[in-house]
């Protein structure tokens, strides 16, 4: 296989409040071999929430982004499912629709850029399926995971709308299962898997969002999951840091470790303590070392 | 569970729920054994069950041709048309393992029939119609420019099937809310340049609770749509047209969105902290210190984010970009 590299897209997250997320996916990068350059010019994808107030500076600001991963050569991939979704609208808005493409184009011009579509937009977790691969995967593992029952919760972004994701199906998505499997840890079989964690309403719509995370997270533990693993740090925010409230809106107490995608790879082919990062989760997770 | 005939055709078993909300105290699972061909639709299984093994098996069907909108069900939780879905497609999906339900269980009024009240209440109160004064006896048509007509997006192309209505989570936990497909009604409706009504639309879509500010953005009203309409696409103008026309009202989800800007300005990326501040107000952050008290413990925010003299948020390259970008490409205001 040759040396696959990838223009990193960080997202805010992983700079801020999840600093575990970007350090453990340099540690499983570097375990695999896999190159990484970090895109630093990169800027906010909006979230949604730019797109709600201007869909056209939002364009204009991951059309910004790309252009960057495209004056490397390199694919771009993402380690947020919303920033994902939202560099890949941009990217199929742009790449549709020509007159829209010039626009962006006009305003790039005034800062010496130009949108041209080169590089493809991709989540970690398909690059390290479908480029990496599985096999691979399992031959690299030196903990295995298998006395872990993990909730793969797969997260709105990466999976709707399914014309922007090819590599999973949005009812019955297997990608992260099957990356558990790669891993030897036991993936659990519940219904809200492919369901929304609520996070996007968090302030404005607080009991809405309490109850979407909660469905997902009493699923996930009344079907006898040790821990969750999500590849989205928002995901991740929203089900980790507002777990007790979660809990008290549900009537049930919850304790349920959610790990970040990355995370569990990192664990698995026994990358440090301190690149995973554990010790930055509100809930933390117990035993997961013991086997 | 299936046993093979020949490679044109199928063997399975499909589950159904049954219910007579008339009779029955709770709802049950039949199993019914049905031969399918690679032809054939949910709505053939759901006639060969009502024809070849129960009578009573009742769900609505009309027009077989995907413009109706009556026949819509969920299969495994998927939503779909019935009369355009294929079968096989949908059991190789699944396994050859399919359950097939009404739109909404809660509302379930005898097997596959919903009442859907809830809907069309909605869908009315949006005014679903042009609101125009118009001359009995125009002397000449209304005239649209492709401009005008190319705004309409696939908004038209909404047969009122329920199917993305039914597949909302906010809708599932707050009955408040309107629902995509009013949200697709009040901006085909709204953007129609003969219409006069676009404001009192925004206005009731721009209220919270009810409004676009609830949507979790979560596409499965993208995902549901048999008509392959978008509604998320349609909520998002919206969102952009409470600007636009200077009508969002100044509350912690329209300063959420105009928030990002202010940051992004700042720093190229999201100031977390900030946002919650600034979306908040002030007045508003009692509600999250519990929960910043437990993220700082954890190290994912510090003591520094709160002090509005501290910047130690990280910086994007080439920011003077970003800002001259913003400058020039926004045409929003809150």
């Amino acid at each position: 296989m040759s040396k696959l590299h990838y223009a990193l897209y960080t997202g805010c997250t992983a700079k801020e409040s999840t600093p575990e997320l970007l350090s453990s996916t340099l540690a499983v990068a570097k375990k695999l071999g896999i190159e990484i350059t970090i895109l630093e010019e990169a800027s906010c994808c909006g979230a949604s929430h730019l797109q709600d107030f201007d869909e056209f500076l939002a364009h204009v600001l991951n059309a910004r982004n790309i252009c960057y991963a495209e004056k490397l050569g390199l694919p771009m991939i993402t380690i947020c499912n919303t920033c994902q979704l939202n560099s890949a609208m941009t990217k199929h808005a742009l790449d549709s629709d020509p007159k829209l493409k010039a626009r962006v184009n006009e305003k790039l011009a005034e800062v010496g850029l130009k949108y041209n579509g080169t590089s493809e937009i991709k989540h970690f977790l398909y690059a390290l399926i479908d480029d990496y691969g599985l096999e691979n995967i399992k031959e690299k593992v030196k903990t295995p995971l298998s006395h872990l029952n993990i909730a793969p919760f797969y997260g709105c972004h990466n999976i709707r709308p399914s014309e922007l994701h090819k590599s999973d199906n949005a009812y019955t998505p297997s990608s992260l299962d099957n990356l558990i499997d790669a891993l030897e840890g036991n993936p659990i079989n519940y219904s809200h898997k492919n369901k929304c964690c609520g996070f996007h309403v968090e302030l404005q719509a607080t009991h809405t969002s309490e109850l979407l995370a909660g469905n997902a997270m009493v699923d996930a533990i009344d079907n006898s999951a040790d821990i969750m693993v999500t590849p989205c740090p928002l995901c991740h925010l929203k089900m980790d840091t507002y777990q007790d409230d979660v809990g008290k809106v549900m009537g049930r107490d919850i304790a349920l470790p959610v790990l970040h995608m990355p995370q569990m790879v990192a664990l698995a082919l026994g990358c440090s303590e301190a690149e995973i990062g554990l010790k930055f989760h509100v809930q933390k997770a117990k035993h997961l070392y013991s086997a | 569970m299936m046993s093979k005939t020949n490679s044109e055709t199928r063997k399975v078993t499909i589950k159904a729920f049954r219910f007579n909300k008339e009779t029955d105290y709770l709802p049950y699972y039949k199993h019914y054994e049905v031969e399918v061909g690679k032809d054939e639709l949910i709505l053939d299984l759901m006639n060969k069950i009502k024809w070849e093994h129960d009578g009573s098996f009742s769900y609505r069907r009309s027009c077989r041709h995907g413009i109706c909108g009556a026949c819509a069900i969920k299969v495994n939780g998927k939503a779909v048309l019935a009369c355009k879905q294929n079968a096989i497609e949908l059991l190789d999906m699944f396994d050859n393992d399919i359950t097939i339900e009404p739109q909404s269980k809660k509302r379930a009024v005898k097997d596959m029939i919903i009442d859907k009240s809830d809907f069309w209440d909605k869908h009315a109160t949006i005014k679903p119609f042009v609101v125009a004064e118009v001359e009995p006896r125009p002397a000449k048509e209304t005239n649209m420019s492709i401009e005008q007509f190319d705004k309409f997006l696939d908004a038209d192309l909404c047969i009122q099937c329920g199917a993305c209505h039914y597949s909302c989570p906010a809708l599932e936990v707050n009955e408040e809310f309107f629902g995509p497909a009013a949200f697709v009604a009040a901006y085909r409706f709204s953007i129609d340049p003969r219409d006069n009504a676009g404001v009192e639309r925004l206005e009731m879509t721009g209220e919270m609770g009810q409004g676009v500010w609830d949507c979790v953005k979560c596409f499965e009203c993208a995902e549901a749509c048999p008509k392959d309409i978008n509604p998320i696409e349609k909520i998002t103008k919206l969102h952009n047209m409470q600007f636009e026309q200077g009508l969002a009202r100044s509350n912690v989800a329209t300063r959420h969105a105009e928030g990002f800007v202010r940051s992004i300005k700042k720093h190229g990326y999201l100031d977390e902290a900030d946002i919650v501040t600034y979306s908040e107000g002030y007045l508003g952050m009692h509600k999250h210190i519990k929960t910043a008290m437990k993220m700082l413990k954890a190290g994912k925010i510090h003591f520094s984010d709160a002090l509005p003299f501290v910047d130690n948020m990280p910086k994007s390259k080439n920011l003077d970009e970003i800002q001259k970008l913003i400058d020039i490409s926004m045409t929003n205001k809150l």
